[in-house]
């Protein structure tokens, strides 16, 4: 069993947090895990990306070869397709919609949702608006993992875990939040992937 | 043991808790920032059994340590790359007087200036002042290096550096602890000498660092880190150092290479295991992350015969760090991205953040300067670089720690006036202060903006040397005339008085320095998330 996740977005979206929970998740599962992140200049409004691998064998890479990714995450929509050369074939691109403008040149948001369409396997979906309607306005990120949720081969219950673990010391609250946040996230790729059977 | 799940930074941290160090010390730098951080979250470091604190600059962090070795305890002490290029002169005499306690340098180097200016490689470094070098492929090794280190620094009475690069120290990955060590106690060395360089005194101890190399080196082919792999196909053998290494493997199914492999963790090179792969394999491939240092000591100036691949023929690209797919294709596999980046993707760079104090000051300046030709910014190194780009473009030069004001001075010593230096708080005590003295003393025509935001701000908001009152206060201190010193507050509001404070500092013709101050608007708001948490808290309580 073998998981290479690509996580993007813009410095201060959470992708950290996404990959901290799938981190826990992993090692609870009992995985081997690389995880590269980036710190430094780009946080300040930047994109970024963080490479994570889970695998039931030693790794050896920290970075995942282009075409090999299973799944491309994305906080936000540019951000989806600015990795899109470490995709596989039969890659998933999970996405939010809400765009973070932050630059002047932003492409036609149309038009960029016309590009996430032309690849074969996508979920897009707006995080913003779903985390908001659970009550859970600061967790788009964790709508964005739970919707990619159905393709990490990881038990749910230990994902629920995970957030427990990294949020616990915000307090119950922020614990609850991001759960519903995740499993709202969860319950739309469900639906999909019913509806396309 | 349970695996603790650690970033290449810290597993060195751990490794230095777990190994007994009693002091670290360093000046922030990405990518070697969370080595200490670490540790000063530790109980160790809380309680205030190990000493943890960051260092005005480099050079200052690299003697501190150097004075815990001289007492006869451990001590790190970490940078990054150029880091090392500041704290250079007190490191390299270091293998000259050798240490006492076991003293590791920690230099994390960045390929591909992620975050830098230069990519420059610290091994040269490490070869230049002769000393070992460990530069570890994975977390675990980064960690059990950290023990071995300091194991072979107290062996040798010797420095030893630790060369990382970003990908390991911002990688996270299983690390299996070891048992914890005693901190040493204080012992000063057996000769009391032994740290004087007086020429008489430095050219003993320099033979015998002559003398000791032979003695690097065997250790280097002994210690086991550095390691022959063998296999049948030997049309091709391939040297893999540090973390390569992975990028080598990762090329093969469950990383069997099916050619002989010497991978390359420590310094200086285990020339014997070289010698047997040049003797046995065909052709040579030569993987490194960083500049091509063994590349080059294999080819020499003359040797054009051996058949050798790397950096310097073009197999590998000249710059840049190296991932999977740039060694697959120099082992002669095919590209495997099946998907391009659309071209409706653009670039977004990183930029000042909403409500930035600098945004306010940059305002106002460039409108101070509207009347004046283009070309008069000399800036530095920290958050306030990023006023480089639009909408700003509010700076025109930014080279190393303290340049701007000896920059500005030389501009305007030769006739370039109004000359203009853009500098942070923690970078002006970092490399500014010397400057500002050099431009008192000769009474130069510039204006220095001190940009005081009371925090590093760029590497993540640690503790500035000096901010506030106590800025003012160097800068009287250095001898700037009180009525040219000028505190603002960098608030849109105070737009129009600021941009006539700078216009007359402008027109000064000796030494001004203007101090706009407000607090990083990221640790402000840290603070008040932290302080309404607490409230919050004790609303509960009650």
């Amino acid at each position: 069993m073998k998981i290479d996740i690509i996580l993007a977005g813009v410095g201060g979206q959470g992708i950290l947090s996404i990959a901290a929970t799938i981190g826990l998740a992993a090692v609870e599962a009992g995985l081997y895990l690389k995880q590269a992140e980036v710190h430094g200049m780009s946080q300040r409004g930047g994109d970024v990306q963080s490479n994570l691998r889970l695998s039931d064998k030693e790794i050896h890479s920290d970075l995942i070869p282009y075409g090999e990714a299973d799944m491309i995450i994305a906080v936000e929509p540019m951000e989806s397709l600015r990795h899109l050369p470490m995709l596989s074939k039969k890659g998933w691109i999970i996405t939010n919609t809400t765009a973070f403008v932050n630059i002047p040149n932003y492409p036609d948001k149309e038009a960029l949702m016309d590009e996430i369409g032309k690849i074969p396997n996508h979920i897009a979906l707006d995080a913003d608006t779903i985390a908001k309607d659970v009550g859970a306005s600061k967790s788009a990120n964790m709508v964005v993992l739970g919707a990619a949720s159905p393709f990490i081969n990881i038990d749910y219950s230990l994902l629920e875990n995970g957030i427990r673990r990294l949020f616990i010391s915000k307090g119950e609250d922020v614990v609850n939040f991001n759960l519903a946040a995740m499993k709202a996230g969860r319950n739309i790729t469900e639906e999909k992937l019913k509806d396309s059977r | 043991m349970h695996k603790l799940l650690l970033l290449g930074d810290e597993a060195i941290a751990q490794a230095a808790l777990d190994s007994g160090i009693s002091g670290i010390f360093a000046y922030p730098g990405t990518p070697s920032t969370e080595i200490i951080e670490y540790v000063m979250r530790s109980k160790q470091s809380r309680s205030g059994a190990i000493k943890a604190t960051w260092a005005t600059n480099e050079k200052t962090a690299m003697e501190t340590a150097l004075g815990v070795s001289y007492v006869g305890k451990r001590a790190m002490v970490c940078m990054k790359h150029v880091g090392l290029n500041v704290a250079a002169d007190a490191f390299v005499n270091s293998a000259v007087t050798g240490a006492n306690g076991g003293l590791i340098v920690v230099s994390a180097d960045d390929p591909s200036m992620h975050s830098s200016q230069n990519e420059q490689d610290s091994r040269f470094y490490g070869k230049f002042a002769m000393i070992p070098v460990l530069e570890p492929s994975n977390q675990q090794e980064a960690y059990d290096m950290v023990h071995y280190g300091f194991d072979i620094s107290e062996k040798f009475g010797i420095p030893v550096l630790l060369r990382i690069t970003t990908r390991l120290a911002h990688s996270r990955a299983g690390v299996l602890r070891k048992p914890e060590r005693k901190q040493n106690e204080i012992r000063l060395p057996s000769d009391l000498k032994q740290f004087i360089l007086l020429p008489a005194l430095a050219r003993k101890r320099y033979k015998g660092l002559l003398a000791s190399q032979a003695l690097f080196e065997d250790e280097a082919e002994k210690s086991g880190y550095n390691q022959y792999i063998d296999a049948d196909d030997k049309s091709l053998g391939i040297i893999a150092s540090g973390i390569a290494f992975n990028y080598l493997k990762e090329n093969y199914p469950d990383g069997n290479v099916p050619y002989p492999v010497l991978k390359i963790t420590q310094y200086p090179v285990p020339v014997r295991m070289i010698a047997k792969l040049e003797r046995e394999c065909k052709r040579i491939l030569v993987l490194e992350e960083g500049a091509p240092v063994i590349e080059e000591a294999l080819k020499g100036l003359l040797s054009k015969n051996l058949n050798i691949s790397g950096r310097l023929d073009g197999a590998i690209p000249r710059d840049g760090e190296l991932n999977p797919n740039i060694v697959a294709l120099a082992l002669g596999k095919p590209d495997t991205r099946i998907f391009d980046m659309p071209a409706i993707v653009v670039g977004r760079p990183p930029s000042l953040c909403t409500g930035c104090p600098h945004i306010d000051t940059y305002n106002a300046l460039n409108t101070a300067l509207s009347n004046f030709s283009k070309g008069r910014v000399f800036s530095d190194i920290g958050c306030y670089t990023l006023g480089a780009l639009p909408p700003y473009n509010a700076i025109n030069t930014c080279v190393d720690m303290g340049a701007s004001i000896t920059m500005a001075k030389g501009a305007a010593n030769v006739g370039f006036t109004p000359t203009v230096a853009v500098i942070g708080d923690s970078t002006f005590t970092h490399s500014g202060i010397t400057g500002l003295l050099d431009a008192v003393n000769d009474n130069s025509p510039i204006t220095i903006i001190i940009l005081d935001n009371h925090t590093t701000a760029m590497t993540g908001g640690q503790k500035s040397a000096a901010t506030g009152d106590l800025l003012v206060n160097i800068c009287r201190g250095v001898g700037v005339p009180e009525e040219h010193i000028k505190v603002i507050k960098p608030l849109r509001k105070n737009h129009e008085e600021n941009v006539k404070i700078i216009l007359g500092e402008l027109n000064h013709p000796g030494v001004s320095v203007i101090i706009p101050q407000r607090e990083c608007i990221q640790t402000l708001n840290k603070r008040m998330r932290a302080k309404f948490a607490e409230k919050e808290k004790s609303k509960k309580e009650v």
